[in-house]
């Protein structure tokens, strides 16, 4: 089956993995802007992670067939230094206009500090100026419940946004229901330990339905498994659910949402290797 | 809502041997920490009593206890949390359009 991770982080991945995602059935990718898992120094060290994401990464993934998107900011861990997310933050129109480009994010709170809340609002009020699309990262473990919380408050407190515009990612068992019931799409990140299993992600999908819904790996430099999303769609297939259904989350639902960007472009795999030459864009 | 398409014996057969292997895990690694050195301090630890709450989720025969245990594990959410960060003297100033 045909599937789009909307949530990987790539820049942590090897090129073995892109190859191993596409043989499992990947035709796209989308990659936010995160913590490279130490604080950056400058808006430079921005502007250079802004062009892996835009430049290089795209031509990585094409390798493989790959389609590449991705999303622009400055992550949580990093809003504590206010100075510095500013400036990252008017950086980021520099890059916008980038194909491939589909919003900004991940944005969110980590550890639900009022600098994070600060430097979330100041995105959103980017994201509303530039009329662009949001994805939002939500803490984790115990911070996740009232972060989530703290987040669709800022967000419902501002006129402009359109919840059917953001989404809302690493939801579980006891946020996914904040999330859609104020019109927000959503997404669960299959992630060992910390996030959701595949099990827990279809128990979910039972209980909530498919609608405004779809899973990620969030595959990124932690212990992290960047073909996740094949074993939720085995979970649903041993369960028994219909084909249709399963590809409703892991492939329509995601394209649903991206097509809300304007300067979203999508080959259907079906036409892919008439329109692209994987191995002519390989480096010799 | 999405209807399971299996029936209830069917998951039980499938996960029957998966929840006995985590009742096990959690039965060890209690025995542990009582044969470990100063086991008064992990029962007067919080966190301890998280997982005794969790624990009576389980024997309850309530609805969405997944949902349950997450919420015994999270932090408290205060509804006036915005009037303490965002509308207080405190906060440094929202920036000024970005231009574009």
């Amino acid at each position: 089956m045909y599937y789009i991770d909307p949530h990987i982080h790539m820049v942590s991945r090897v090129t073995d993995d892109y190859e191993r995602i596409a043989r499992m059935g990947c035709v796209a990718v989308s990659e936010p802007a995160f913590w490279a898992g130490f604080d950056r120094g400058s808006v430079d060290g921005f502007r250079d992670y802004f062009k892996q994401l835009t430049e290089f990464e795209p031509k990585r993934a094409g390798w493989s067939g790959i389609q590449h998107y991705t999303w622009l900011c400055i992550n949580a861990k990093e809003a504590e230094n206010v100075d510095l997310s500013r400036e990252v933050i008017k950086m980021i129109p520099e890059f916008i206009n980038n194909p491939g480009v589909l919003g900004i994010g991940e944005i969110g709170l980590n550890k639900n500090t009022k600098n994070e809340s600060i430097i979330f609002q100041e995105h959103v009020q980017l994201a509303m100026e530039l009329d662009e699309l949001i994805l939002i990262h939500t803490p984790h473990l115990q911070d996740k419940l009232k972060g989530t919380r703290m987040i669709i408050d800022m967000l419902m407190s501002d006129r402009r946004v359109r919840p059917e515009r953001v989404l809302i990612d690493h939801v579980e068992e006891h946020t996914v229901g904040l999330a859609k019931e104020e019109g927000f799409w959503c997404a669960m990140t299959l992630y060992p330990i910390t996030k959701c299993t595949p099990s827990r992600a279809a128990d979910i999908i039972e209980a909530y339905g498919d609608d405004r819904i779809m899973v990620n790996s969030a595959g990124d430099w932690g212990p992290s498994n960047p073909i996740a999303v094949p074993d939720f769609i085995q979970e649903l297939r041993k369960r028994g659910h219909l084909e249709s259904k399963i590809k409703k989350i892991v492939y329509d639902n995601p394209l649903e949402f991206f097509r809300q960007c304007k300067r979203f472009e999508f080959t259907p795999p079906d036409t892919l290797a008439n329109e692209v030459s994987v191995a002519s864009s390989i480096p010799k | 809502m999405i209807t399971a398409v299996q029936t209830a014996p069917e998951v039980f057969d499938q996960t029957f041997l998966l929840i006995r292997a985590k009742i096990l895990e959690i039965a060890a690694s209690l025995d542990r920490m009582d044969r470990a050195k100063e086991v008064d301090a992990v029962r007067s630890d919080p966190r301890f009593a998280q997982i005794l709450q969790g624990l009576d989720v389980l024997l309850s025969n309530s609805d969405h206890r997944a949902a349950q245990i997450q919420e015994i594990f999270s932090d408290q959410y205060d509804p006036t949390w915005m009037k303490k960060y965002l509308t207080t003297g405190e906060r440094p100033e929202l920036s000024p359009s970005v231009p574009h």
